[in-house]
Parts: structure tokens; C-alpha cells; sequence
């Protein structure tokens, strides 16, 4: 299936009312890098879709690393070896046959510092369906109103497209590239401290959007803030020196975790 | 019962501070501004079981005077919860903490309440002599739900869910004393009716001492859901045996 293709199936997918984003399965898990032989060990979660994940822990613990996986983007890392599976409903992730282009457009990603490209903001959002080989101006517009109306941008920037993305607000910035990640109709969104570099209010614009996406997506997200990951997630992750201590609902890693470790870190004690 | 997760009501263990040791002082503070409480309710029930059983008027006021500072403290530590939760946001055992303190606050200041109402009917003229017809069932509740609160409180300080769960267990042993104090009131009006008033005083002031087992048991309630995080209310006896019995994982 080409991109075109996989993008009008996907398209076609999420119109049925009854569309549940697939999960992820992550299995016997393990990443070295040259100088950090255990960032992940004997990793094993089930994320389930159409919910949001967070991933908490101290810094270095190997969240980051994790989320990175889910797209393949520690390939680029040389020397980063993995062993384990990730598969993402009938996809093995990790098979080296897996076309990662392909991998990326199901599985997006937004960083800690918001990265619009150096265009307009319908040329933005617009970016990965014209590489899919979407042409026609008519569908392209209604590509770009429909990612950005999700990401609640639509109201905000809807006179001016054609402007340079970078005029706008951090916050806003934020929002873009949400819209232009789920603009190629991805079925994972992986986020990695999304709103860190955010004020408190473009920060619970950015937590609402979550919140209205899972309907939709599958959620992934790395946080250091863990108020963030108990107001926006349903099921969160605790990992520590590279080993996931206790994965739970939200609600009970955060009233009554199994793991004195993990209560010791929610709760900010240390030993 | 299992050893707990949990060495101290501020839910520190040796070596295991909150980083921010303001954090710890605040839940150290709270919990015993709770406990200061919790004896201040539990000597205004025994001041007015003794002012309504000896007719010491002067003892019943300094009940009534106590009420103040009881009802002065659940709004402060009210206030304190309020306060952690707003700049802290407690989370798993220091939430469980914050949510227990302001529910138990409730409870002691309600017993406040009851033994402020038997020191009033102390005071009452019909009943400045001392009771006649139920003084022992009277003491005895008295002194039940008195013991009752102490061990409650006792159980919240040290973190003991064993007993926290015997509180609960032992909340019927004071009913045989209520209902024969009912029937000797109840036959003291039949057999004087001019003793009405005084008799249905003494009556109110049998429930007041009453329902400070009920509060004790809801001390206890917390304390079971403050180590275990599993809410006991409303279960029955044989769940709280078995509890009991299995040695609640805390």
C-alpha cells in the first residue's frame, strides 16, 4: 500500500463512528546504546487504544527512550540496539522490514518545543498530505480545516493562513503541530513533554486537546509533570533506571500504588 | 496483620522524608492538630457524662465553654486541608491523609456537639439531681464510647489497622446497655408520669452518649482507608472479621 493509499484507507477508517485506534504491545523489551547499556530492560506494557498513556519517572529513567521506540526514531542513533517486540494492531514495529516512512505516518510525534516549519500555517499542516500524494486544492483544504478545528486552532487562525507559522504564540505554535501531525491521519500520537515549554493556560489548552483526541487516537505521553500525567491520563507508567516499576490505572497509581517506589516518587519522599 | 507500608501518621519511614521537608512538617503539623482534637472531645464526653451523672452545673459549663475551641479547631484543620491541597497536591498516602483528617474533623466535632447537648441537659434543673433509674447504663455507654473514640485515635496515630477494625467490631457490645437504659426510662415515666420531662432528658442524653461509638467507628473507618486505601464504610460484620481475620495487607 502506497502512501496515498494508506492514507485514504485511514481516512476512510476513522469515519466509522465505531473506530477504536489500535493499542500497543510492548514485549521482553530492551535498548542499549554504546554508553548506556541498560536504558530499557525487559520492557513489557500493554497500551491500550484510544486512551492516554502517560510515562513517568525521574530524569534519565528512560521514558524518552521509549516513546522513541514506538516510532522507530532510535534507529537514527548510532550504535542503539533493541531486542523485544512492539506491535501496533497487526504491525511489527520493530521488524526491519517495517517501513518506518510508512511506521511514522501511522505513529506522529510532538516535541517539547513546538517546531512549525518555516511556512505558512496551511503549508504546515498541509505538509504530510501533499507527501501522501494529496493534491487537489479542495481536499487539501478540507485536510487542513479538519486537523486544525481538531486541534482547537481553527477559530484562533482562520483568517490568516497564509501567514508564517512562526508568528504564532507558543501555545498556538503547540496546537499547529498537533494538527499537523494528525492532518496524515495517524493512529498513535506520541507526545513527549508537550507542554513543558508552555504557559499554565496553553498548557490546559494543550491537556483539553488530549483529552478530546483520545477519542480518536491512541496517546502516549511523557511527562515530567505528574499532575499533568493524573489530570490528562487514564493509565500511567512508571519507570525507573530503565524498568517499568508499576504500570496502572491513573486513578490508582495515584490514590494507592502497588510500589512503594512509586509512591515514593508521586509523593516526593525519597529514601 | 501484615507489617505496614506505613511507620508514622505523617506516612514517613525512616529515611523516607518528603524531599521538601516543609511538606512533612505541614502533614506532621495537621495530623497532630487532629489528635489534640480528638483528646479534647474525648475529655468533654467524660466531663459531661460526669456533670449529667453528679449534677455538676459548673462542670457542664466548662463543656458547653469547650465547644468553642472544638468547633474553632475543625475549622482550622479544615482550613489546613484546604490549604496542602491547594499548594501541595497531595497524592496516594498524603492524599488519603488529607482526605481522612477533614472527614475524622467532622466526626470529633460532631461528638462535640453531643456531649455539648448532654452538658445542657446537665444543666437543666430536671436533671441537677443525679440520675436516677440508668445511672449505670448511662456510665456504661459513656465510658464505651469514650474508650471507643481514645482507641480510634489511638489507631489513626500509630497507623494500626487491626485496631481500627476491633473499634469497629466492638461498636455493638454498648447496645444491651442502651436498650435496658430505654425499658428502665421508659418504666420510670410509666410509673411516675410527672417524671416525663426529666426521664425523656435523660433519654436524649442517652443517645448523644450513644452515637459517640457511631463517631468512634467512623474514626475507624478512616484509619482503615488511610493505611489500605479500601473503604470500609457500610460493609457488614463478617467482612469486617474477615478483614480482620486475613490480616488486611497494609
Amino acid at each position: 500500500m502506497d502512501h496515498r493509499e494508506a492514507l485514504i484507507a485511514a481516512s476512510n477508517n476513522r469515519a466509522n463512528l465505531n473506530y477504536v485506534a489500535p493499542g500497543i504491545e510492548v514485549q521482553g523489551l530492551s535498548l542499549t546504546y554504546p554508553d548506556e547499556p541498560n536504558a530499557l530492560i525487559d520492557i513489557n506494557l500493554s497500551i491500550p487504544g484510544g486512551e492516554v498513556t502517560a510515562v513517568i519517572g525521574p530524569s534519565g529513567c528512560g521514558k524518552s527512550t521509549l516513546l522513541r521506540c514506538f516510532n522507530r526514531m532510535n534507529d537514527m542513533l548510532e550504535g542503539c540496539q533493541y531486542s523485544g517486540s512492539i506491535t501496533l494492531g497487526d504491525l511489527n514495529i520493530l521488524d526491519p522490514m517495517t517501513d518506518v516512512t510508512l511506521l511514522r505516518r501511522r505513529v506522529g510525534m510532538v516535541f517539547q518545543q513546538p517546531n512549525p516549519f518555516p511556512m505558512s500555517i496551511y503549508d504546515n499542516v498541509a505538509y504530510g498530505p501533499r507527501i501522501g500524494g494529496l493534491r487537489r486544492r479542495r481536499d487539501l483544504d478540507e485536510v487542513v480545516e479538519n486537523a486544525l478545528r481538531l486541534a482547537a486552532l481553527w477559530d484562533e487562525v482562520k483568517g490568516q493562513l497564509g501567514k508564517n507559522a512562526t508568528v504564532l504564540s507558543l501555545g498556538q505554535q503547540q496546537r499547529l503541530v498537533i494538527a499537523r501531525a494528525i492532518a496524515v491521519q495517524p493512529e498513535v500520537l506520541l507526545m513527549d513533554e508537550p507542554a513543558s515549554s508552555l504557559d499554565p493556560i496553553s498548557t490546559l489548552r494543550i491537556e483539553e486537546l488530549i483529552y478530546e483526541l483520545k477519542q480518536s487516537y491512541t496517546i502516549v505521553i511523557v511527562t515530567h509533570n505528574m499532575q499533568q500525567a493524573a489530570r490528562v491520563s487514564d493509565r500511567t507508567a512508571f519507570l525507573n533506571q530503565g524498568q517499568v516499576v508499576e504500570y496502572d490505572a491513573t486513578d490508582k497509581i495515584f490514590t494507592n500504588p502497588s510500589q512503594r517506589a512509586t509512591e515514593d516518587y508521586i509523593t516526593g519522599r525519597y529514601g | 496483620m501484615a507489617e505496614g507500608r506505613y511507620d508514622s501518621g505523617d506516612g514517613s519511614v525512616a529515611g523516607r522524608q518528603h524531599i521538601s521537608a516543609r511538606f512533612s512538617a505541614e502533614l506532621e503539623a495537621i495530623k497532630n492538630a487532629l489528635l489534640e482534637m480528638g483528646g479534647k472531645t474525648e475529655s468533654q464526653i467524660n466531663l459531661a457524662t460526669r456533670a449529667l451523672l453528679n449534677g455538676a452545673g459548673d462542670v457542664a459549663q466548662e463543656v458547653v465553654a469547650m465547644d468553642k475551641d472544638i468547633n474553632r479547631m475543625e475549622v482550622d484543620i479544615d482550613e489546613q486541608c484546604a490549604r496542602i491541597i491547594a499548594r501541595r497536591q497531595p497524592a496516594a498516602f498524603d492524599l488519603r491523609l488529607i482526605i481522612s483528617i477533614a472527614k475524622v474533623t467532622t466526626d470529633l466535632e460532631r461528638i462535640g456537639d453531643e456531649a455539648t447537648r448532654v452538658a445542657r441537659m446537665a444543666l437543666k434543673s430536671s436533671i441537677r439531681e443525679p440520675v436516677r433509674g440508668a445511672e449505670s447504663q448511662t456510665m456504661a455507654i459513656a465510658e464505651h464510647g469514650s474508650a471507643m473514640l481514645r482507641r480510634a485515635l489511638d489507631a489513626f496515630a500509630r497507623l494500626d489497622v487491626d485496631a481500627a477494625v476491633r473499634v469497629l467490631l466492638s461498636a455493638q457490645s454498648a447496645q444491651t446497655d442502651y436498650e435496658e437504659g430505654m425499658v428502665l426510662l421508659q418504666a420510670a415515666i410509666s410509673n411516675d408520669p410527672t417524671s416525663l420531662k426529666s426521664c425523656m432528658d435523660q433519654i436524649w442524653a442517652l443517645r448523644s452518649l450513644d452515637r459517640v461509638g457511631d463517631h468512634a467507628c467512623n474514626v475507624a473507618e478512616q484509619v482503615v482507608y488511610l493505611v489500605t486505601a479500601v473503604d470500609i464504610r457500610h460493609v457488614d460484620e463478617p467482612t469486617l472479621v474477615k478483614l480482620l481475620d486475613s490480616g488486611a495487607d497494609t
